[in-house]
């Protein structure tokens, strides 16, 4: 549904993305991820023929960004940084402004609107003006106008930003609920609700991509050992040297305060059997055991933040790989 | 209802709502007024000298003594006022990010651009139908030619809408209104110049070329009752022209 390949875009000196490439398929949720100024925004409006990329192509359900841009804007719905809303207007006045901008007929839009209206729960609104509407209310307000028109493709940049815990949860079930029939972006750097939401997420950092996996894989390939804690109620002094002993365990962690052992394994090997046993049979009192799996916060810290990380993976990274 | 029909309804809509529009509207229709009074009182004052002089009522003529001199002023409210009416068309969009909107919805620059100067030349009609007032009360006292009175309406819509366009223009370069707004009335008066300079530089190629690119020159004729096609392809030209380039100013701010 949409391909990008190779867009760099540069303000003058500046490279705000370099040779970005990705893809969507049909009817797929994907999340953009990454720090302030990774370049998500950048190419959200690439993509919306807000402004051409400098080098390479993106193409919408086969239509190319820059050439049949109109092609494409018409099968996007776009809930820029700012909700684009005009604070004069009542929320019904702008929906309606909004919805002639789509060229949507008047009968259309008279049907569509109340569904929009109740699907991001602005009924109680309607009739006030956008001027008077908090930040949440105005995000909705954005939320709808990307989905008046019912565009198969959806751009949301920051689409809960603003938002109570209990209206993120809203929206993020209805961007469930688009999943299937609608192709969805969304940048976000609140990490849980990429995985909340998304099939896939791209992790973006400094213009360039870093990963695209599905949020559980990629803590699951990121995990270069196996990791255990362990918390035992009685250890012998030499507890943590007895552990080293045992084949497999790459390295322990004893911990200063008797708290848990950190047990680093090594990869694909799962000691959780033999060290349940060595302490039993002991009878030192096995009080804990379990594995740590990164979250998708330390994949995101490990990616964006250690230059030896991103090094290290960049070899077999490419874009075109993770795909699969 | 098309995009354009859309954008003007919106920016009519906005635009009811802020107050500029009703302190642009007050000012400039008070000043008219003021405008229109002076002159009124110019012209009894010179009927009676002249009756004075002749010895009997002399037939005075309106026309000269009235309309012309308030036309002529009116140019020059008009050049203050008419920024202030256009700088927040597109400045604003820009500065409220609702610029994103209108430049990722299926519709044409060209779209855009016509909404903006339309909906401005709309509120502008409303403005100068409202001074109509003004010869309406004074044929009921007295009798004069409509002709110059209507080539005189026709000459501020031209140049009203050449302001207009010179002021969306103005308004799609920066996102600051204030700049906006001293960057046409710059404009303006730049050209109005130009054709003081055309004199200074007499009969010449250049002096002529220069005294007919200003717009003065072209009001100047239909004020007087002059409709030549020349001034009518003069403001024609100068509002495409502005509005094409407002299309160019747009499209460019995709490429930054």
């Amino acid at each position: 549904m949409i391909d990008v390949q190779h867009i760099t875009k540069r303000y003058g000196d500046r490279t705000a993305i370099e040779r970005v490439t990705f893809s969507v398929n049909k009817g797929e949720v994907l999340a953009f991820l990454g720090p302030n100024g990774a370049g998500k925004t950048t190419t959200m409006r690439i993509l919306t023929c807000f402004m051409p990329a400098t080098e390479g192509t993106a193409t919408v359900d086969g239509f190319d960004c820059s050439e049949q841009s109109q092609e494409v804007k018409a099968r996007i719905g776009y809930l820029p940084e700012t909700p684009p809303v005009y604070q004069e207007l009542t929320v019904l006045e702008y929906l309606t402004f909004v919805g002639r901008l789509k060229g949507m007929k008047a009968a259309a839009l008279q049907q569509r609107m109340p569904q929009v209206i109740e699907q991001v729960s602005l009924g109680d609104v309607r009739h006030r003006l956008i001027a008077n509407l908090s930040r949440g209310y105005r995000q909705r307000v954005g939320l709808a106008q990307a989905l008046l028109h019912d565009p198969p493709v959806l751009i949301l940049d920051e689409p809960t930003v603003g938002l109570d815990p209990k209206q993120i949860i809203e929206i993020r079930e209805l961007i469930k609920s688009l999943a299937g029939s609608h192709t969805v972006i969304l940048s976000t750097h609140i990490l849980p609700e990429a995985t909340a939401v998304c099939q896939r997420v791209v992790i973006i950092n400094e213009g360039r991509i870093v990963a695209v996996d599905r949020p559980e894989h990629l803590s699951a390939r990121l995990r270069r050992s196996e990791k255990i804690s362990l918390t035992v109620k009685t250890p012998p002094h030499d507890f943590a040297d007895r552990l080293r002993g045992i084949p497999g365990i790459v390295s322990v962690f004893a911990p200063a305060d008797g708290g848990a052992y950190l047990v680093e394994c090594a990869l694909g090997r799962d000691l959780r059997d033999e060290l349940a046993r060595f302490v039993v049979t002991n009878d030192w009192g096995l009080l804990e055991l379990k594995t740590i799996s990164m979250t998708l916060e330390d994949v995101f810290l490990h990616l964006t933040q250690h230059e030896d990380g991103m090094d290290e993976r960049s070899g077999g990274e490419a874009p075109h790989e993770a795909r699969a | 209802m098309t995009p354009a029909q859309a954008i003007v309804a919106k920016e009519l809509r906005s635009a009811y709502f802020s107050p500029i529009i009703y302190v642009v509207g007050a000012v400039f229709l008070l000043i008219f007024g003021v405008l229109s009074y002076i002159a009124v009182v110019n012209a009894g004052t010179q009927a009676i000298r002249l009756m004075q002089i002749q010895g009997m009522a002399a037939k005075i003529n309106l026309n000269d003594l009235v309309f012309r001199p308030t036309f002529y002023s009116t140019a020059i409210i008009l050049l203050l006022v008419l920024p202030i009416l256009t700088m927040r068309s597109f400045a604003e969009e820009r500065k409220l990010k609702t610029f994103e909107l209108l430049m990722t919805s299926p519709i044409g620059i060209n779209h855009i651009v016509a909404g903006k100067f339309v909906a401005v030349l709309l509120i502008y009609l409303g403005m100068l139908a409202l001074t109509g007032v003004v010869p309406v009360v004074l044929a009921m006292f007295n009798s004069f030619d409509w002709v110059p009175v209507f080539t005189g309406y026709l000459g501020l819509l031209l140049m009203g809408a050449l302001f207009l366009a010179v002021g969306v223009f103005a308004s799609a370069v920066t996102e600051n209104q204030i700049v906006a707004a001293f960057l046409s009335f710059g404009i303006l008066l730049s050209v109005w110049l130009m054709g003081a300079v055309g004199s200074i530089l007499g009969d010449t190629p250049v002096g002529n070329t220069i005294s007919y690119l200003s717009f003065i020159e072209h009001y100047d004729r239909l004020v007087r009752g002059l409709v030549d096609t020349k001034d009518l392809v003069y403001y024609a030209c100068g509002i495409l022209f502005m509005l094409f380039l407002t299309h160019r100013v747009v499209e460019s701010q995709r490429w930054k």
